[in-house]
């Protein structure tokens, strides 16, 4: 394994978020997804899109993933999501300030020998797609609206959900951190689900 | 991960072939491999800043860097940035204003330092504060740090 | 300038008393010397005058250089410069002309005499040496005027030393203190030299620049983990998580396949991986399968020990101070308080993790490593090897942060029981991990307070009873005499107050397996929070202001008064501060240096604490250099802070829970607060400076939080759910 780290010099390397050093729970019970056809019950489409998304809503609130979505300029970390320790800020674009970027810390894959999570984009998430402190009807609706979503069709949605690497280490963070329920295969069925559903949202 | 195999890692503009595997930390392969302690270990988690240096002109904390993940990188350590015109003057002011105690963290702490002011030359206490935040000293040199900071922004300003 | 730690053998010839010696050097060298360092003593023709001790200090080279070996270990703490300054001083000696060199073990030559063996701790440097330091500067001085006088055949008393030159006025004729050396070396030692008078000092109380830093800037000084040896191997170390316990099996298999992984070492309770890296050890140590016996404290956990301290506070301890009558002011006063405080276990976390470097040979043995106590580090070696005492060699280094980890042994035993099995040199080095889980702690301690006050809420009654660990007992064992011991109940024994009735008992309780040392501020890191806490409850009681309150009680102790007000009157006591925010202030007197902290604190509605601002009046007596004060006040400030805002060793199922710098935290740049210091002039005997910063600190921080909420904690460290609205 040998690569140039040619994102130093273009300056892609991102702010980190969620270094998870809490040691505690590495497999958390419940850790499953239900698939798409375990809503097939629920006659009433956009219930069932609801309902879909609520299942989905467990890895969107999982903390592996709204760590890096804060509502702030600080990461927060661990499964408690505590503050972010050191002290990191959003920074320009979301890649740290000046000294404590991201991959001053956080390497291109986790480091399992340091505890140390890692990937070649990590990053903070916008601040327009701040999670934390939201219920997850309110999630729903903004990851549905492209002035908060990163300009995302819902075509394109479905992609990131899918087969983004950076929403992926989600369920591969390294030794001593619960993964987000289920697969990242199955998260993508659910968010494809969703859409084709009407992506509807659960109350807000 | 962790491959064996022959390295060519460039450090301070002179390159060394070093026979670890790839996923051993530089930090180490500077110390132990190529016998250069300047750069010093505190934590191995980076939590604390005391490894820093500076891989293409970012601080990298070494403890966790892959040394298989350098390519064609360039390293520069302590030993080092005493040659460029920001590193000269940190160590110049942190005589001047007498930071050092123990001296252990402050390798890693004039190597944050250095890559604050190659980006920001008048840092404020905000930009000190965020840049320095994961560099831990233990002798409680803060206080100094700030104002050696601040002086050589406002010398360098100055010139 | 440049300084070098002594890394060269010690000669067997150790034992012979410290006289005040004049040497010359071997080869026709011209050269003085006070006691030199023995391995120079062989190889020199020697003249032995009376005893006078301790010396060794000064060594002077036909160029004129100017060696000073240093009797206290470098920790950060300016010795390798204060220490320099005193002989300089006398000497007559630019400071910036003189080289420093660490004293080798030698007990007779460089024993701290407030501790009575060489030892650097407790706040002593200074204190111990202010006066052997200058004399010693002060007969080389004199030596080397009568051998200028002899030279000129004029009188001494017609002479003077200016800069390393000897001056004869009259004349105006001049020689250096190289070409002096070899004559000076033989005029008889004086056995009375006169010390300047605080007036006179040109250097002592000056912020002069400190001698060990240059290096430090630039990777270049060597700490002990940097020692280098060839065909040195490394290693790392796991010992068993649970206090007590031992190592039961390991496979070691999957790790010995590793590059450059060489050798999988056991000890009764520890499992060492020796590479040729530390990065390959590590990764070897992780590899590693290993099968621990818990052993008795399998279960332990914080709240048992909590609740057996409890226990055993209930019943009288050891009387250590009562004065009047204690039990019959509690019932007469007009009212009563009482409270229990808390400490908990505290790790050391030095920036430098634990480390040591041993070639243990069938003749001898070799050890590097950074230490504040040489002598032990020898002795420990010497044990456990079965060698004599003199083949075991110590090359001290720089110590990157001691705060009393350094005091203690452990870590070189460790090494040497593990280089006993490997061929060659080899480093060990903890992970930090280690460090934090296998510290010997400041201990928890659990304390009962009871005052009664007057009609007007002055106290009339003080019931203090300490319960917890004494670390003299087993670090110092003879000092610990009639079931207590100085340093415990240090700082709650002589507190500056006035109060007509006290009582202060002592009930030893060590916790089962946990092993307590001495921590920055030692006993006093306990007592200080306690006794100034519960005066504040006191006040709080009274309805009246701390400060007034304290005033009121400091009448006959003049300068606790004198640095209490000068603090409260820096900080704008009085003035009106925001909504939950708050000062609170504290007085102490500990080794032998009085202190007063004001922190002002804010606390958020969501119970975070956030100290904004500390100022510090202190008075250490004289001073030798300001701005190494101002540095170890700063210093024991912040390290008092990550005590108060964050930090305690707890322990679940007989393991330590806390890892690493993320939950076992130091104060970082962003979460300074200002410091203001202002040093009080004082022409008294000089008072330690190193430690006191850290235990006025910690009230001063929770008398905040109350002013500002009005909640009181008794336990560091601060809790924000205490303090959420």
């Amino acid at each position: 394994m040998r690569v140039l780290l040619t994102a130093f010099g273009a300056g892609l390397m991102v702010l980190a978020a969620g270094i998870g050093l809490s040691l505690a729970n590495p497999e958390t019970g419940g850790n499953a997804l239900k698939p798409v056809s375990a809503f097939s019950e629920i006659t009433d489409e956009s219930e069932r899109s609801a309902a879909i998304f609520t299942e989905a809503g467990k890895v969107i609130q999982h903390p592996r993933c709204l760590n890096c979505h804060p509502a702030g300029n600080r990461p927060t970390q661990g499964e408690d999501r505590h503050p972010h320790i050191p002290l990191v800020l959003r920074g320009a674009g979301g890649f740290g300030e000046v000294g404590m970027q991201c991959p001053t810390c956080h390497q291109r894959a986790n480091v399992d020998l340091a505890g140390v999570p890692g990937h070649p984009l990590w990053h903070l998430a916008p601040i327009e797609m701040a999670w934390q402190g939201k219920s997850l009807g309110e999630i729903c609706v903004q990851i549905k609206d492209p002035e908060r979503n990163g300009g995302m069709s819902l075509e394109d949605l479905i992609h990131h959900m899918s087969e983004d690497s950076l929403v992926g280490w989600g369920w591969n963070p390294g030794k001593g951190r619960s993964p987000a329920p289920g697969t990242q295969e199955q998260f993508g069925a659910l968010i494809k689900a969703w859409v084709e559903t009407g992506a509807a949202c659960p109350d807000l | 991960m962790g491959e064996a195999m022959t390295f060519k890692i460039k450090v301070n503009d002179v390159e060394h072939e070093v026979d670890v595997d790839s996923d051993i930390p530089l930090l180490w392969v500077l110390r132990d491999v190529l016998g250069m302690t300047g750069t010093k270990f505190g934590c191995g988690r980076a939590l604390c800043g005391a490894c820093t240096v500076h891989v293409n002109g970012m601080p990298m904390r070494s403890c966790v860097m892959p040394v298989g993940d350098l390519g064609e990188s360039s390293v520069t350590t302590i030993e080092a940035i005493g040659d460029t015109p920001i590193g000269e003057e940190l160590q110049k002011a942190w005589l001047d204003l007498e930071v050092v105690q123990c001296g252990y963290c402050q390798s890693g702490q004039i190597m944050s330092a250095a890559a604050l002011l190659a980006s920001t030359p008048e840092p404020t206490d905000h930009d000190i504060d965020t840049a320095m935040a994961g560099n831990i000293c233990r002798c409680g040199t803060y206080v100094r740090i700030r104002e050696a900071i601040k002086q050589v922004a406002q010398t360098s300003q100055g010139d | 300038m440049s300084i070098r730690v002594r890394d060269d053998t010690q000669s067997a010839n150790l034992s012979r008393r410290g006289f005040l010696r004049a040497s010359v050097a071997a080869g026709g060298g011209l050269l003085i010397a006070f006691s030199l360092p023995s391995r120079l003593v062989d190889a020199r023709e020697t003249i032995e005058a009376e005893s006078f001790s301790p010396d060794g200090f000064i060594r002077i080279d036909p160029y004129g250089r100017v060696t000073v070996i240093v009797p206290q270990v470098e920790m950060g703490q300016g010795t390798f410069t204060s220490c320099p300054m005193l002989i300089a001083e006398e000497l007559e000696v630019a400071l910036s002309e003189i080289q420093t060199e660490q004293a080798p073990p030698d007990g007779a030559l460089y024993s701290n005499s407030l501790i009575g063996s060489q030892v650097t701790g407790g706040s002593t440097s200074i204190r111990a040496f202010y006066e052997p330091l200058r004399k010693a500067g002060a007969t080389a001085r004199e030596m080397l005027i009568a051998a200028a006088a002899t030279t000129w055949s004029v009188e001494p008393s017609s002479c003077r030393a200016e800069s390393g030159n000897v001056i004869h006025e009259p004349s105006g004729r001049k020689l250096g203190y190289g070409a002096l050396a070899e004559k000076a070396a033989m005029v008889p030692v004086p056995e009375e030299v006169a010390l300047k008078e605080p007036s006179a000092f040109k250097l002592i109380g000056t912020p002069a620049k400190r001698l060990d830093t240059p290096d430090k800037v630039n990777g270049k000084t060597i700490y002990g983990i940097d020692a280098k040896v060839p065909g040195m191997k490394i290693a790392t170390l796991a010992i068993c998580p649970v206090f007590g316990g031992k190592l039961k099996g390991v496979d070691a298999s999957k790790a010995l396949q590793i590059k450059n992984v060489l050798q999988v070492v056991q000890t009764a309770d520890t499992v060492a991986v020796v590479a040729t890296n530390m990065g390959a050890a590590k990764k070897g140590l992780a590899a590693l399968e290993i099968e621990w016996d818990a052993g008795p404290n399998a279960k332990l956990t914080t709240s048992d020990i909590v609740a057996d301290m409890a226990k055993a506070s209930e019943a009288d301890g050891v009387l250590v101070r009562h004065e009047g009558d204690v039990p019959k002011a509690l019932e007469d006063a007009s009212q009563t308080l009482e409270a229990i405080y808390e400490v908990p276990f505290l790790a050391h976390t030095t920036m430098e993790p634990l480390n040591c470097t041993v070639h243990v040979r069938e003749e001898g043995c070799d050890i590097w490593v950074g230490t504040q106590v040489i002598g032990r580090a020898q002795a420990v070696a010497a044990e456990l090897t079965g060698l004599p005492p003199e083949k075991v060699v110590v090359h001290n280094h720089m110590l990157g942060g001691g705060f009393g980890r350094r005091l203690e042994v452990d870590f070189i035993a460790k090494a040497v029981e593990i280089a006993k099995q490997v061929d060659g040199p080899v480093k060990l080095i903890w992970s930090r991990e280690e460090d934090i889980q296998h510290d010997l702690y400041r201990p928890s301690f659990y304390d009962r307070l009871h005052a009664g006050l007057d009609s007007d809420g002055m106290p009339v009654a003080w019931s203090h009873r300490i319960c917890g660990s004494s670390v003299i007992a087993r670090w110092a064992s003879p000092a610990f005499k009639d079931g207590y011991d100085f340093d415990t109940v240090d700082g709650a024994l002589e507190m500056p107050y006035a109060i007509p009735n006290v009582r202060l008992q002592y009930v030893r309780h060590e916790p089962p397996g946990i092993p307590t040392g001495f921590w920055r501020s030692v006993g006093p890191s306990h007592n200080i929070f306690v006794v100034e806490s519960f005066i504040d409850e006191c006040a709080a009681a009274a309805n009246k202001d701390p400060l007034e309150y304290r005033r009121a009680l400091l009448a006959k102790a003049p300068r606790a008064l004198a640095v209490l007000e000068l603090a409260a009157e820096k900080a704008g006591w009085g003035e009106k501060l925001p909504e939950r925010s708050g000062r609170g202030i504290a007085v102490q007197n500990v080794f032998a240096s009085f202190m007063a902290q004001v922190a002002e604190v804010e606390v958020s509605k969501s119970g975070e604490a956030n100290v904004k601002r500390v100022t510090c009046a202190v008075d250490c007596g004289v001073v030798i250099n300001p701005n190494t004060i101002e540095a170890q006040v700063q210093s024991a400030i912040v390290y008092g802070l990550s005590a108060a805002l964050f930090d305690e060793i707890t322990l679940k199922d007989g393991r330590v829970e806390q890892s690493n710098f993320h939950d076992y935290r130091a104060l970082h740049m962003n979460e300074m607060p200002s410091i203001d210091i202002h040093i009080v002039k004082s022409d008294e005997a000089p008072g330690g400076m190193g430690e006191p910063g850290t235990s006025a600190l910690v009230p001063a921080v929770f008398n905040a939080v109350y002013a500002a909420t009005g909640v009181r904690l008794r336990r560091p460290p601060l809790k924000a759910d205490h303090l959420k609205v």
